[in-house]
């Protein structure tokens, strides 16, 4: 046996240095946390002198597309209007993603919450037409709680079973739109509309829908304010605190007290009100009753915003309008040049890779790294 | 220690495959390994022995290439070309089973052999059947039973390792690296892999294994180092003649005499006392088994012991952070047997975790948020639900400078702080709230020498502030000159109580490694 502990007060050496602490909630929250806005801005540019390309190669001056596509959204008249009420819901599923990435869940279940809240927006919202503004209250709140309801069950799934929240939303979607169609052409089809079999239901009275005040859309007021309410609660509240800490370290979490399960629910059931909301605001102000292909893609953009908004509530307005902007004049684009209106999508497509690339890249790196020190981080959570 | 197998030491005159000579690495301002010479010839197994933080997971990441030294050389049979990366070190013969595996559970068992280097037939398509003969033929090579075409996922954990193992095994290795290969086992899993370890020494493979285990390393090594702060801190070439109490004493060190000002105890009322605790660990086994104790206020109770033996476990508990199986916890008259974490600590634990970039901080957050993490809620810090930013920073200035935490100010990360200070600012926050009990798992771990003077400074002033302190550590020199009784686990639990200022440190280790 021999002793080498000769050595007198052996200074003490640590364990090897963790890296710097690691990207909390896996890939995903990274991806959509880091994000300065130069590289946001330089990925749309370069975004949109791919698209000029493409419009080019279509024949069409790539100056002329722009120009009236930004003319259609804003200018012409009551453009910046139909724009503001298309940014609403755009809002509100930004939202719907933001709050449970900052618990490090990724919530898929914006399209199926939002068509959810549609429809019981619009049925409440035709029940309670009588009763003028109180029954477009009642309406958005039906919305909310439909929303509320679908997410909760992704959210208790992943609290108490651990199914992975990403499966469990994107198959609640297919659910959700299910459902809605059935009731459209079941239950809740309006009488007009049985007869020739469209899917619709009946239309809210004229007293109980959303619409402007002086020009500015009452859903962009809501949606507006939701933004910066949540930026509140996150920021300045101690459930924000309870967010943040479950996202960032949920053993810390665990440790500190914080009930876990509790707080992965609420972020879904807030997400997911959210969501359901911007389906109701968009059956109430827009076409006035539910159709299936009101909600579009509304759902699934709100994943696009909340990248673009770097899971920064209030940064989900501007990033709500830019795609607001693109969607609107892409209408009177089509109409003016013939140039189809999914150049839109192509652009946000390319915006959204050129964002991600370099993200990506530092992401993998750093997980790298990691498994150096036997520690890889999981994906998603 | 009931049975020890006599290991028999395969003395050819075998070539020497690994060389290591004055290996020195550090990470920033903190030295993982110092000055370590090591050597290990053809057909040896050799234990790589130490607490937690020893450096031994950095020694054997050097010698797999994935990190790469400061300074010193490896020479891997007789060629000391620095070692590139992990790709290099397997050409030169090494392969690694690193202590989560590296599997994808889909996918069988042959698909996972081949996987990165997998063969194909003419167009493309995967040659699984040339992979499924591989399995078999080093399966029966190696006598390490394993099916090829089931999936991972449906294969115990001890089979899945066996199949990290044979991935290893099917590169033409000379040197096999098992990073704590036991650590997930049941006891017979673990058995079997000795067993296997065994073969294959016999067999000509050389085995370096890390553990903190003595069993183990009795049982199959023929060598043993010993590990403690990064460097060699004691060897034995000749496992036979050695005891697990001589190494236990190795491993916990007996150098360093730390003197720590503190006046005898006063201690007053029972604060603490659990009885006949049982508590499962992550593998659902019983690691704390029938554990009691005491703690007074106004008195330090050490509880020493070779980790692994249910002190993680014990304080999990004991803070609310893990379920209890049967036995009770009494704070005062409050029973916190069932209790969660938040309902522990507002009945007046205070908990210093033995992980702290896991459990104690939030590394992404300011000291002045990590400062409040289980009081944020709380008056003066929030009110109905706001956050009262003023009186957060506040509480932070103020121990900032009570605790001496060196931080350019109280928004900086605290991810970003050194190991002292982190455990400064856990220490700070967990004792400012004056608790009735604090419990300290290896408070000073990993902590450098100036912090660990005024985190042992700071636990006895919380003691003669009226605290019950029980401090659990690796540490026998703490333990022995912080407490003011000494308790020692083993098997999860207590198997003497001493009084550390008589005790002998010989007995302390013999009832550490279980001789009782």
């Amino acid at each position: 046996m021999t002793d080498l502990t000769k050595e007198s007060a052996a200074p003490a050496s640590p364990p090897p240095a963790k890296p710097e602490d690691k990207p909390s909630g896996g890939a995903l929250a990274f991806l959509f946390s880091h994000q300065s806005g130069i590289v946001i801005a330089v990925a749309l540019l370069v975004a949109l002198a791919i698209g000029a390309i493409l419009i080019r190669y279509q024949g069409v001056s790539p100056f002329y597309a722009y120009e009236t596509l930004v003319k259609e959204a804003l200018f012409v008249d009551g453009g910046l209007e139909r724009t503001l009420v298309k940014t609403a819901p755009l809002i509100l599923t930004g939202l719907a993603v933001v709050l449970p990435l900052r618990v490090g869940l990724f919530n898929i279940g914006g399209q199926g919450q939002l068509n959810l809240g549609a429809i019981a927006g619009a049925w409440l919202g035709y029940l309670f037409g009588g009763w003028g503004p109180l029954g477009a209250v009642i309406g958005m709140a039906a919305g909310i709680v439909a929303g509320a309801a679908v997410a909760a069950i992704a959210g208790a799934l992943k609290a108490w079973r651990g199914v992975h929240e990403v499966i469990s939303t994107i198959m609640l979607n297919s659910i959700s739109v299910g459902i809605t169609w059935w009731l459209v052409q079941g239950p809740l089809q309006a009488e007009s509309a049985k007869v020739s079999h469209i899917p619709q239901t009946e239309e809210i009275p004229e007293a109980a829908r959303v619409g402007s005040i002086v020009g500015i859309p009452v859903s962009f007021l809501i949606a507006v304010a939701l933004a910066a309410l949540c930026w509140w609660v996150l920021g300045r509240t101690t459930l924000g605190f309870k967010f943040d800490t479950v996202g960032k370290n949920k053993h810390a979490a665990v440790y500190a007290g914080v009930p876990l399960n509790k707080i992965i629910v609420l972020s879904m059931v807030f997400g997911g009100g959210l969501a359901g909301l911007a389906g109701a605001l968009e059956a109430q102000g827009t076409l006035h009753r539910f159709e299936p292909a009101i909600t579009g893609s509304l759902g699934f953009d709100g994943i696009t915003i909340a990248l673009l908004a770097r899971i920064n509530p209030v940064a989900t307005i501007p990033a709500a309008f830019l795609v607001g902007v693109l969607r609107t004049g892409a209408g009177g684009l089509q109409f003016a040049t013939g140039i189809a209106p999914e150049i839109v999508d192509l652009l946000l497509a390319l915006t959204l890779l050129m964002v991600s690339i370099p993200v990506l890249g530092k992401w993998i790196f750093r997980s790298r790294a990691d498994k150096v020190q036997a520690s890889a981080t999981s994906w998603g959570n | 220690m009931t049975e020890v197998t006599t290991p028999t030491y395969r003395g050819v005159p075998n070539e020497m495959l690994l060389d290591i000579q004055g290996l020195s690495k550090s990470f920033g301002k903190v030295q993982a390994n110092r000055d370590i010479t090591i050597q290990v010839r053809r057909g040896e197994i050799v234990a790589l022995l130490g607490e937690n933080g020893a450096g031994k997971s950095t020694l054997v990441n050097q010698i797999f290439g994935l990190i790469k030294p400061d300074t010193g050389t490896v020479t891997i049979k007789g060629d000391s070309t620095p070692i590139k990366d992990p790709r290099d070190a397997i050409a030169r013969g090494i392969g690694m089973v690193h202590q989560h595996f590296q599997l994808v559970p889909v996918m069988t068992v042959a698909e996972n052999m081949i996987l990165g280097h997998e063969s194909t037939r003419g167009g493309g398509i995967l040659d699984l059947e040339s992979a499924r003969k591989m399995v078999r033929r080093l399966s029966e090579k190696h006598g390490l039973a394993v099916d090829p075409d089931v999936e991972i996922e449906d294969l115990p954990v001890g089979t899945q390792q066996r199949v990290e193992i044979l991935k290893a095994l099917s590169r033409d290795v000379d040197l096999l690296i098992l990073d704590e290969p036991t650590a997930v086992l049941t006891p017979q899993e673990t058995d079997e892999l000795l067993g296997v370890m065994k073969d294959l020494a016999n067999a000509g493979t050389s085995i370096v294994f890390i553990t903190h285990k003595l069993r183990e390393v009795l049982a199959v090594a023929d060598r043993t180092y010993v590990l403690r702060h990064g460097a060699v801190v004691g060897q034995s070439d000749d496992l036979t003649n050695t005891t697990t109490t001589d190494l236990a004493e190795m491993m916990v060190g007996r150098s360093v005499e730390l003197r720590v000002d503190k006046t005898p105890a006063q201690p007053a009322g029972v604060v603490l006392a659990v009885d006949d605790l049982h508590v499962k660990d992550d593998r659902n086994l019983m690691a704390v088994n029938g554990f009691s104790l005491t703690v007074r206020a106004g008195e330090i109770v050490g509880v020493a012991g070779v980790e692994g033996n249910g002190q993680r476990e014990l304080v999990e508990a004991l803070a609310g952070m893990r379920k209890v199986v049967s036995g009770s916890m009494m704070l005062e008259d409050l029973d916190l047997t069932k209790a969660n974490p938040y309902e522990t600590h507002h009945a007046g634990v205070g908990h210093v975790p033995e992980d702290r970039e896991k459990h104690g901080l939030v590394g992404a957050y300011s000291i002045a948020d990590n400062l409040v993490l289980n009081e944020f809620d709380q008056e003066p810090y929030a009110k109905n639900g706001v956050r009262q930013f003023d009186a957060v920073r506040a509480n932070a200035e103020a121990l900032r400078t009570e605790y001496d935490i060196r931080s350019a100010s109280i928004a900086q990360s605290a991810g970003s702080l050194s190991g002292g200070n982190k455990q400064k600012v856990v220490v700070a926050r967990e004792m400012s709230f004056k608790p009735k009990l604090l419990m300290a798992a290896q408070p000073t771990r990993g902590v450098d020498v100036g912090s660990i003077e005024f985190i042992h400074k700071q636990i006895v002033a919380a003691r003669d502030g009226g605290a019950a302190v029980l401090l659990v550590s690796a540490e026998l020199d703490e333990v022995l000159s912080l407490s003011d009784r000494l308790a020692v686990i083993h098997g999860g639990k207590i198997v003497a109580e001493l009084d550390p200022k008589t005790a002998d440190r010989t007995e302390i280790g013999r009832l550490m490694a279980g001789d009782h």
